[in-house]
């Protein structure tokens, strides 16, 4: 069969900030056969979103064709006239972006932005366009399909916004759909009705795909085939059901590998309680300052109480909103908490950095999710990780620089990187340095917000085993904050899940997928996605539950 | 909805109600608690010490800061402002004519320079990088750079002295004909325009570019929209509130050039009243023109504010 | 392109803006040597002269050279200008980052009053300030000053607050740190670029405020003649295009029109430093 797609030997170059001239995508060739889902799967940089976007005759700003042929139906869409380009995109093929959200035109409404397509081609008049998108709306399973393209971005969900770029997509019938990491932006429980909505439509429409993700296990629900790549070159092809269950790349297991489940608990549970390293009692705090009644005006965590035995971890899963971030914030002390309190050791904390003293600061570190925000772009790596020593223990000269070098080993990062500013370290250096900022205080106790999730699969799970070393060697405790269980599972004894700021359930995180009893907590655990090509046809789960904490 | 707009927009008046009244301060404080006596100025060195005291007390002098203050605000908000210490008139009348005139060269210019400018802006934009947009680029940093007063010596030099098309002097009033006006007018007007649109153009320019970097124009490229389409349907109303904001601040510069256009054409307006007054040091007369001139602007920062309200949809039902 | 190291490049344009503004910093130093008249001194008797050989500028409406007058205007225009542009960042830029740490009500009161200085138009202040206290060089610079230095607030403390919302000022905030280290080794470091680019623009419009004063007769006072006076001086001789009237201007777009063109081609990696 002829392809659909085609691109043969893909050459793109991009410059830099700094005016130097890269070549991001280097000889890359694959096909796409009419009605086949192509996944395009790698970590950032991969130049997958690159490729996808070729597919139209597109490159971002900045970037450039250098050479190859991108052919579409037969026709090179390289060489084409910007006119003819532009009369292929939206009806031949059409985009599903990342970010929906990003993606409408906030002063539009829906309905005008999913029919644009037919209005720009002539498709068809705008009557007949309405009544299509209104079609594409119930057959998205979107809400008031009939009334909801009358609304503007800001009025819907972002689950939804999602499934209407979808519609926007599918409005000029093209042959060829491109989705862009269209989950990644998602809460897991929204993610799987919008995985459903995309697999019908192209099943039922027998379109092809090429789907742009990070996430295999995501990929492994929808792809026919998978085209994994890396540095802008194509490690390896083949069918879905091969790269999962037999891949040959050594990069690609590699990737598979990082899916597999770790030894969560690092200490075994002793009988003798010894006191905890953490507690929290009954903290309830928010923005907007005190209302008349005692409680903040945007309140964000209601009665939340936790505590943390030493040398253990206890994970905190929740979706976005439900303020597992904001409760590492009252325990930093950066948001003083409108009632309750937090302990350390025992000893009870003030709710305010000003009102704690510098030991008090010291015990208890906080790392964040985005290395790239977290670290002074102009201060170079040894003066941040030296930083701590100085401040806390009072180190200056030949002190200090050895105990930099001491962290930098601990950390496994070459002690020559001290010189470097941390624009240029990779993602997983980053954290690294990220990581040993915080050790150089000495604490007991760190908080995680999020430290993997930024991060490529197999960049993550090296982060993560070097959290689990460092904690056999320093006796640390976590406090690990995710959206995501796997990471949680692989390096927590015990799962707090926060919903809407309340606690729901706490358990051991070993028995998590079995013995989650809240009704939310089942739902969350069921709905993250497992490399498994069969999970997503497979996965049953309650409708009235799903209606009841859902928020799509 | 509806309400949180209506809320939103008595907001901002309130603010610069509030501002204004910080305003008025900061003017009476600077012309009436600095050194340099008016009484002194008026009856000049030779006067005796009776003739000071009975002027001072005349001109309620005498009276603590804080209470003349409060007169004057209530003047001003009556519309008694005062009489002029030099030619003994009331400050209102001598304004009146004069503001007359100076909205007139304001509104004219106004006319003129913003549909050129908003035109050429987003002209730039939409063809961001070509030779038109490198063209327009230098031509406005180059006005932009140079103090109006050249501009203004630059038009004369150009349209008086070499092509000889029209004066190099303006008095608005004894006008005979429509042509005899224009050519009154053409000179300050040419010369504000160019200032202003300069500003104008930039801004608009940069609001346009700005909007057509988002996701959303991105998206609406990769629907197959045209590079008007894109400018004109998904880039425009989106920069709407920017662009409301730019021509609101270049009006208000319209305000800085008034004043040398008025004094370098010899324009009967406000800016050249208040010049003169400064060079006689007639105090009444400067508040009310600093006055005048700070509610001008005011009133324009105002407006752009509540278009950018306007303008933003997820304010709208 | 051409190359300053540090891997930076600058455009040609750029270079040769730099140069202007480097001739005008050393004519603005070194006038006094250089001057081949004693500026307040007649030295022709013809006004309004033509350029000769022995007046290369030709001579103003007293018959001064005007060639020793412009030299020493550059005194007045760069110095001043640059005294109070310096003043109005110093003051912006630390007041600005001072709020966006602090944040809260001092932010908000500060900001309010800034505002509302911020909206009386910089001409018209200048003028009222001068009409109440004349005018005199350390007025000048302070009323440019005050002019200036909401802007430079409003500038600074916009960047500020987006380099404060980073997750490393949070990490030093929750380390125990206190105002002056945030501000000097977390925020200042990140906004260095921007604050200097801005210190360029506010350049330009002080020398152009500078010489609208002067113009109208407000700025600097005879005998003293900044550009901007040199031109009112001589504006008797703008119907027959006098030299005397023409390049004074001249000297003032020549440098302010090479400070635009050089921070529209500064590197990007200066104009952006704020970004991570």
């Amino acid at each position: 069969m002829t392809p659909l797609a085609s691109i043969r030997d893909l050459r793109i170059g991009a410059v830099t900030d700094a005016g130097r001239e890269v070549e991001i995508i280097r000889g890359v060739s694959l096909d796409v056969a009419p009605g086949e889902v192509v996944a395009l799967i790698g970590e950032s940089g991969s130049g997958k979103t690159t490729i996808a976007l070729s597919l139209m005759g597109y490159t971002r700003p900045g970037c450039r064709i250098e050479s190859g042929a991108v052919l579409l139906d037969g026709t090179d869409v390289v060489g084409l006239s910007p006119r003819a380009r532009a009369a292929i995109r939206g009806r031949t093929v059409a985009y599903v972006p990342q970010s929906a959200a990003a993606a409408f035109n906030p002063s539009k409404r829906l309905m005008d932005q999913v029919i644009e397509v037919a209005r720009i081609h002539r498709l068809m008049p705008p009557e007949a366009a309405r009544r299509k998108a209104v079609d594409l709306f119930r057959a998205l399973a979107l809400p008031d399909p009939d009334t909801i393209g009358d609304r503007y971005p800001h009025q819907v969900s972002g689950g939804q916004l999602q499934r209407l770029s979808a519609a926007m997509a599918l409005i000029g019938d093209p042959r060829l759909i491109i989705f862009d990491e269209p989950t990644t932006a998602l809460d897991v429980t929204t993610q799987i009705e919008v995985l459903r909505a995309f697999k019908s439509v192209i099943r039922g429409g027998a379109m092809a795909g090429v789907y742009v993700s990070h996430d295999l296990a995501v990929v492994a629900q929808i792809a026919d085939r998978i085209v994994v790549l890396k540095d802008g070159e194509v490690q390896e092809e083949g069918t879905s059901d091969q790269i999962i269950n037999a891949p040959a790349h050594p990069y690609t297991r590699e990737l598979i590998a990082a899916f597999e489940p770790r030894s969560g608990a690092v200490t075994p549970g002793s009988d003798v309680e010894p006191a905890p390293v953490l507690e929290v009692r009954d903290l309830t705090a928010g923005y907007g300052g005190i209302g008349a009644d005692g409680l903040p005006r945007v309140p964000v965590l209601r009665d939340v109480a936790l505590r943390l035995l030493p040398g253990r971890n206890l994970g905190v899963i929740g979706e976005s909103g439900s303020g597992k971030s904001t409760l590492a914030r009252c325990i930093a002390g950066l948001l003083p908490p409108a009632r309750g309190t937090i302990s350390l050791a025992g000893r009870t904390l003030a709710p305010g950095t000003h009102g704690r003293s510098k030991d008090d600061l010291r015990r208890v570190q906080i790392v964040f999710q985005l290395a790239d925000t977290a670290l002074n772009p102009n201060r170079p790596v040894g003066r941040i990780v030296g930083r701590p020593v100085t401040f806390y223990h009072g180190l200056h000269g030949a002190e200090l620089e050895a105990r930099v070098d001491a962290l930098l080993d601990m950390v496994r990062l070459p002690r020559a990187m001290k010189y470097r500013l941390p624009g240029e370290l990779s993602g997983g250096q980053k954290q690294r340095v990220n990581l040993a900022r915080a050790l150089a205080a000495e604490p007991e106790l760190i908080l995680c917000d999020e430290v993997t999730s930024a991060l490529d699969t197999v960049v993550a799970a090296a982060v993560l085993d070097l959290l689990r070393e460092l904690q056999r060697e320093l006796g640390l405790s976590y406090l690990f904050i995710s959206h995501d269980l796997s990471t949680v599972e692989a390096i927590c004894d015990d799962v707090m899940v926060m919903y809407q700021g309340e606690t729901v359930e706490r358990m051991a995180a070993a028995r998590m997928r079995v013995g989650a009893e809240h009704p939310y907590s089942r739902l969350l655990i069921s709905s993250v996605p497992r490399l498994d090509t069969g999970w997503l046809d497979g996965l049953e789960q309650d409708a009235e539950l799903v209606a009841q904490f859902a928020r799509r | 909805m509806n309400l949180l707009i209506a809320r939103m927009i008595l907001q901002r008046m309130g603010i610069v109600l509030l501002t204004l009244l910080i305003v008025s301060f900061a003017v009476f404080a600077v012309t009436e608690l600095l050194p340099g006596d008016v009484v002194e100025i008026l009856l000049g060195q030779s006067a005796t010490p009776e003739a000071v005291a009975g002027l001072r007390a005349a001109m309620h002098l005498d009276e603590p800061a804080v209470i003349r203050f409060v007169k004057w605000l209530g003047g001003l908000a009556t519309g008694d402002l005062g009489i002029s210490y030099v030619n003994k008139l009331g400050v209102a009348e001598l304004i009146e004519g004069r503001l007359f005139n100076t909205l007139k060269l304001g509104g004219v210019t106004a006319l003129f320079a913003v549909p050129l400018a908003l035109g050429l802006g987003i002209m730039a934009a939409m063809f961001q990088g070509s030779v038109f947009d490198r063209v327009v680029s230098a031509a406005t940093v180059t006005v932009i750079s140079v103090p109006e007063f050249m501009v203004a010596t630059a038009a004369v030099l150009i349209f008086a002295v070499y092509l000889k098309w029209l004066p190099a002097l303006s008095l608005a009033g004894d006008v005979g004909s429509i042509g005899e006006l224009l050519r009154n007018f053409a000179m300050p007007v040419i010369t504000l325009t160019f200032v202003i649109s300069a500003q104008m153009i930039r801004m608009t320019r940069a609001s346009v570019i700005d909007t057509l970097n988002t996701p959303y124009c991105e998206m609406a490229l990769l629907k197959g929209a045209s590079r008007v389409r894109l400018v004109l349907v998904h880039a425009l109303p989106n920069a709407l509130g920017a662009i409301a904001n730019a021509v609101a601040l270049s009006l208000s510069y319209l305000l800085g050039g008034v004043i040398i256009v008025e004094t370098i054409f010899n324009y009967p307006g406000v800016a050249k009243l208040m010049v003169d007054a400064v060079a006689t040091r007639d105090l009444p007369l400067i508040q009310s023109c600093a006055m005048i001139f700070c509610f001008g602007f005011l009133m324009l920062i105002m407006i752009a504010d509540i278009v950018a309200i306007l303008a933003n949809p997820r304010l709208r039902g | 392109m051409v190359r300053i190291g540090l891997g930076m490049r600058i455009s040609a344009l750029g270079l040769a803006s730099a140069v202007v503004i480097a001739f005008w910093g050393l004519v603005a130093i070194l006038a006094p040597l250089i001057v081949p008249y004693d500026p307040g001194k007649i030295v022709d008797y013809d006004y309004f002269g033509p350029m000769t050989e022995d007046f290369l500028l030709g001579t103003d409406y007293l018959g001064r050279d005007m060639l020793s007058r412009i030299l020493m205007g550059a005194r007045y225009t760069v110095g001043i200008s640059l005294a109070a542009v310096s003043l109005a960042c110093f003051l912006g830029v630390t007041l600005g980052m001072v709020a966006a740490v602090i944040g809260g009500l001092l932010d908000q009161v500060l900001s309010r009053v800034i505002d509302a200085f911020n909206s009386i138009p910089s001409k018209l202040f200048g003028l009222v300030v001068v009409a109440a206290v004349g005018s005199s060089l350390p007025v000048l610079v302070l009323t440019l000053t005050a002019i200036y230095t909401p802007g430079s607030y409003r500038f600074a403390r916009a960047l500020a607050v987006n380099i404060n919302a980073m997750d490393f000022v949070t990490v030093a905030r929750a380390r125990g740190e206190g105002l002056i280290y945030l501000i000097r080794e977390e925020i200042l470091p990140n906004i260095v670029g921007p604050v200097l680019a801005d210190f360029g623009l506010r350049f330009v419009f002080i020398v152009l405020l500078l010489s609208g004063l002067s113009f109208l007769g407000l700025g600097v006072q005879p005998p003293y003649a900044d550009w901007g006076a040199l031109v009112q001086e001589n504006i008797g001789g703008l119907p027959f295009g006098a030299p005397a009237v023409i390049f004074p201007s001249v000297a003032i777009a020549s440098l302010t029109i090479a400070v635009n063109m050089l921070i529209d081609n500064l590197p990007r990696r200066i104009r952006d430093r704020s970004a991570p």
